[in-house]
């Protein structure tokens, strides 16, 4: 077990600055482990030669003491589908298997500019499409928690950024960028053990994100602890001229200093009873009502809250995702860029044969579908009303945050299970097709991304079969403090270890 | 909107000189015209990126990330664009929107990269507006009508695509992906070509005093497509077609008559007419069958998500002072130039001129500009000698030359010179006429220099000219003879006989003068 892995990244830094750890070994150790720990496939690739000279550069700053943040050497990974000038970004497609960007997304070049370490670009579904991380052209990541990773008794990362969740929780990177479009992010957070947070809408410029949902998309941050989140947070939030959908005001850098001195009794917390769903596994809900019940012993008043269109936001959310998707993926014809098939007989033969090889079933079937939703006779009978139905949604949590109705309080932050049950077992998850695994896997999560409210994922303990359960806690727009202390607090009462695995301690012993 | 189509094989098929039977049963018809009006705006970057908009670069060097759409790019927006927008929509008095919004149009095209249109449908930056318009038809009186303008939106325009048939090979220039593009969806409220050219006159003259468009036909800066039908008085609307690239503004009329007379011929003949897009051929002056590939396309429109609706502040007080994103509509409403109808009629109003007179100055804005300029310099010399000479003599010269005004050779100096010497009653109008044709060719030329040494000056000197006409009276027998029967028009052939007489140099008001006095005896 290597020590500085249980470092948060301010302790690390803290250590590169009074020269106790160098950067250029961490990297050095980065790029072992993610050797060492191919056969998850947290990564699509690694890139060896960058990390190490940033790793180097880095060292230079620290001996000079004028690193560039506290961000300055950690090293990191990212999600395949955010650019990254020079190096194949793919989004474990065939269609973009060559695609190699001339630019950087902001998120990517925000981290740069705080000196970071890019180890490389993590695994994913197919343009994000999915919620196991199984659906790669790379084939599927696994859960480093599983007992056994042989045959098909090892269980899923989660997804769709399972890559940059497995590439955290097996200490490869301090942190990683995913993305959330329905939960994306805390998802895999949930079933591999470590922080996921999904920013509001707006906060986290999405240039430079290869778009599944535009209107629900958000950079997601992966860390081993809040302390992490809040840190990485700060170097990629607020607006981006070449963004217009980033929130204009500048951002106030979070700062929280010690979690566990936070005083829960000015904090209201809602427990909404649609959450209570079925297939909600026994040892979630029992997980979901401890950490209530800490909560209220400590001083927070908890209550019981409604959220009632909460049965609809599948539906709706699945009719969104399929016409933005259709429309986003229009742009994939073979010819500025990304795959192109041989038959060049026609224009038209041309784009047909390109998009049939490039892309899974999964992305033709939401193509299909949207393009059957946004036809003109089918426009307001489905994304019309499935609009309106969102409006709805937003509607409720509006209501519990900031404008109740009759007698009832509002919260400050609602806690709800991130994922119904811990990490299906591979075999079990495939049994079933995407779109009723999404319908399953996104239930608790995607309500926040059509409201575009902040939530995380944090981890909790392990179930019966020692894999990890996480909670989520979703707060109002641009409430990131209130949400990260409160999940920092639970963090610090819990005391979960998330490099306590046997994975990872057959890898590195 | 602006569609990419393809072009037919099958030939032209002339309808000629059966027009002229035809239309005498036309009478009982009528046409209605509507126009969609594309017009490029003069911004130094596109609608969404910064890539440079000009016309004319090497080819695909004005091209972003986000034009070759490429995958994580996104739109945003330049509020130059949404300026000149607004400043459009005012001068065509339109209601200019609180919120707008951009649509995403689907349609795969090699020339469209990102397989989408980014425009405006559903919430358009101006509704309801108006076009008054002076239509002149040669031979009639100039006569004005109002056209509804429905729409203005703002919206991208394509790439385009090159198509090499006998390599088998297609080739896409991108720099005109994503210029910005102005829409004006006109109603059907026209009748006939003239009606539209002269529509699409008036525009071209609003949008360049705005600086607007350089409106540019030949470049695509400005693009006409008009919807045409015809149906019997008092009987719905008939079927209409769209014909699309027209390219001059003399086009614009010759398309739609020729459209209006091809689908009365279909019907005369008992045939009907089909919803199609045709092209007009300028070479053969007819209008040719597309085949167009997007007929039955549908678009599913899309709201654009990655663009917040557009929000304007629209309170009266021109307040810029705010560092707000919003764009003030009042502070950039202030700053609308005068209006063409505008110059009509302060023209009509001050210099007495006539109202057809003034149409013709405003439509040739360097006649208007000479005009001004010599009435400001010389005040002695009369308006109306000003505007008869630019417009009966500059103007036709021009005309028969078949050039633009612009393009004669003629300077301001030469033409302060000419008329200088023309009120004075130095040289007489022919003179005028021959001067404008040497000047137009050898524009170093000096005027005063040309009179004295090409002895252009007039004939006044009262025994040449009585002797010139006692002349002309020997040499016109018969005219004379026709003259003193009754018939006052026969005059004319014997001044002419003078004007010969005297290599065009006589004075013809005293000519005339003495020819009637001598006749009378």
């Amino acid at each position: 077990m290597k020590r500085h892995l249980q470092l948060t990244i301010k302790q690390l830094s803290a250590s590169y600055a009074d020269g106790s750890i160098s950067p250029r070994l961490v990297v050095d150790h980065a790029l072992d482990d993610a050797v060492k720990l191919k056969h998850l496939n947290a990564f699509i690739r690694i890139s060896p030669e960058n990390s190490l000279h940033q790793g180097k550069e880095s060292e230079h700053r620290y001996e000079n003491k004028n690193q560039l943040s506290v961000l300055d050497g950690v090293p990191i990974a990212i999600k395949d589908n955010f650019c990254t000038k020079n190096l194949t970004t793919t989004c474990a497609s065939g269609m973009l298997s060559n695609f190699v960007p001339p630019y950087n997304a902001t998120v990517c070049e925000r981290l740069a500019a705080s000196g970071t370490v890019l180890v490389g670009k993590t695994n994913m579904d197919q343009f994000a499409m999915g919620s196991g991380t199984v659906d790669s052209i790379f084939g599927p990541t696994k859960n480093i928690w599983s007992n056994d990773l042989s045959d098909n008794k090892w269980h899923i990362a989660g997804g769709s950024s399972g890559g940059s969740a497995t590439a955290v929780a097996a200490g490869i990177c301090y942190a990683a960028i995913g993305s959330d479009t329905g939960g994306s992010t805390r998802n895999p957070a949930s079933y591999c053990g470590v922080v996921g947070l999904k920013p509001t809408y707006g906060l986290v410029s999405r240039h430079g994100l290869i778009p599944l949902v535009n209107s629900m998309d958000v950079p997601g941050v992966f860390t081993r602890n809040v302390s992490d989140c809040v840190d990485i947070l700060n170097a990629i939030a607020g607006p981006d001229a070449k963004d217009s959908t980033t929130i204009r005001r500048p951002f106030k850098k979070i700062d929280i200093p010690f979690f566990e001195d936070f005083d829960l009794r000015n904090v209201r917390v809602g427990i909404p009873k649609e959450y209570h769903c079925e297939g909600l596994t026994k040892e979630v809900l029992e997980t979901w009502m401890k950490v209530a019940d800490l909560l209220e012993d400590n001083g927070a008043h908890v209550e019981q809250v409604s959220l009632p269109n909460t049965a609809a936001s599948i539906f709706v959310y699945s009719i969104l995702n399929q016409c933005e998707v259709a429309s986003n993926m229009a742009r994939y014809d073979g010819i500025e860029y990304g795959h192109r098939a041989g038959n060049e007989s026609s224009t038209e033969e041309l784009y047909a044969n390109t998009r049939a090889e490039g892309f899974n079933t999964v992305v033709k079937t939401r193509i299909l579908t949207g393009n059957y939703f946004l036809l003109r006779k089918n426009y307001q009978k489905y994304f019309e009303k499935a609009l309106r139905v969102r409006r709805l949604i937003a509607d409720d949590f509006k209501r519990v945050f900031e404008t109740p109705k009759n007698n009832e309080k509002i919260v400050d932050v609602l806690l709800t299970p991130t994922t119904l049950s811990d990490a299906p077992l591979y075999s079990d998850f495939i049994s079933q097709s995407n779109r009723d695994q999404c319908a399953v896997q996104d239930f608790c999560t995607q309500p926040a991304n059509m409201a575009g409210i902040p939530a995380i994922s944090i981890p909790i303990r392990l179930s019966k079969r020692g894999l990890p359960i996480g909670l989520q806690l979703m707060s109002r727009s641009l409430n990131e403090e209130m949400l990260l202390r409160v999940a920092g607090w639970i963090e610090a009462q819990v005391e979960f270890d998330c490099l306590e695995n046997e994975q990872i301690y057959a890898a590195r012993s | 909107m602006y569609r990419k189509l393809l072009f037919s094989k099958s030939s032209c098929r002339r309808l000629s000189t059966q027009y002229q039977v035809a239309k005498a049963q036309l009478q009982d018809w009528k046409s209605v015209v509507g126009l969609e009006v594309h017009a490029q705006l003069l911004t130094k970057s596109k609608l969404f990126s910064g890539s440079s908009n000009v016309f004319g670069a090497p080819l695909n060097t004005a091209v972003s990330y986000f034009d070759a759409s490429l995958p994580g790019t996104l739109p945003v927006l330049n509020r130059k664009c949404v300026e000149i927008g607004i400043k459009t929509a005012a001068a065509l008095g339109c209601r200019i929107n609180e919120v707008s919004m951009f649509d995403r149009k689907h349609y795969f095209y090699a020339d469209l990269p990102v397989g989408y249109q980014i425009t405006q449908q559903r919430a358009a930056l101006a509704n309801d507006g108006e076009l008054k318009f002076p239509v002149i038809v040669p031979g009639k009186k100039t006569y004005y009508k109002k056209a509804r303008l429905l729409q203005l939106q703002l919206e991208q325009d394509s790439g385009k695509s090159l198509h090499d048939e006998e390599l088998k090979r297609s080739l896409v220039d991108l720099n005109r992906a994503g210029a910005p593009l102005i829409e004006l969806v006109f109603a059907p409220d026209l009748e006939t070509g003239e009606e539209a050219s002269s529509l699409v006159k008036e525009l071209i003259l609003i949008l360049k005093s705005l600086h607007a468009c350089s409106c540019k036909m030949e470049e695509g800066a400005l693009r006409v497509d008009a919807n045409i039908s015809i149906h019997k008085c008092g009987e719905p609307f008939g079927v209409r077609t769209e014909v699309k690239n027209i390219g001059s503004v003399r086009s614009i009329s010759q398309a739609i008559t020729y459209e209006i007379q091809r689908q009365f011929d279909v019907v005369s003949k008992g045939g009907t007419i089909t919803n199609e897009t045709r092209s007009w051929d300028a070479t053969t002056r007819c209008t040719i069958p597309m085949r167009d590939k997007e007929v039955l396309q549908d678009y599913r429109f899309m709201p654009e998500p990655n663009l917040p609706p557009l929000r304007l502040n629209l309170s009266s007080s021109a307040d810029s002072s705010t560092s707000s994103d919003i764009i003030s509509v009042a502070s950039i409403t202030k700053d609308i130039p005068e209006l063409p109808e505008d110059t009509r009629s302060n023209l009509v109003k001050t210099y007495q001129l006539n109202q057809d007179v003034a149409v013709i100055l405003v439509n040739e804005p360097v006649l208007l500009e000479y005009f001004l300029n010599v009435i400001e310099h010389i005040p002695s010399i009369p308006a109306k000698l000003v505007t008869n000479f630019l417009i009966n003599d500059l103007l036709t010269f021009c005309n028969k030359a078949n050039i633009d005004v612009e393009s004669c050779q003629l300077t301001y100096t030469h033409l302060e010179d000419i008329l200088t010497a023309l009120n004075a009653g130095t040289i007489n109008l022919q003179a005028c006429r021959q001067l404008i044709e040497i000047l137009h060719q050898d524009p170093t030329q000096n005027v005063q220099t040309l009179i004295r040494d090409r002895n252009m000056e007039q004939i006044t000197e009262d025994e040449t000219i009585e002797q010139l006409c006692r002349q002309a009276i020997e040499r016109q027998e018969q005219a004379v003879k026709q003259y003193k029967s009754g018939k006052k028009k026969a005059l004319f052939a014997i001044v002419g006989e003078v004007s010969k007489l005297s290599k065009q140099k006589a004075n013809m008001k005293m000519v005339v003068a003495y020819l009637e006095k001598m006749l009378k005896s």
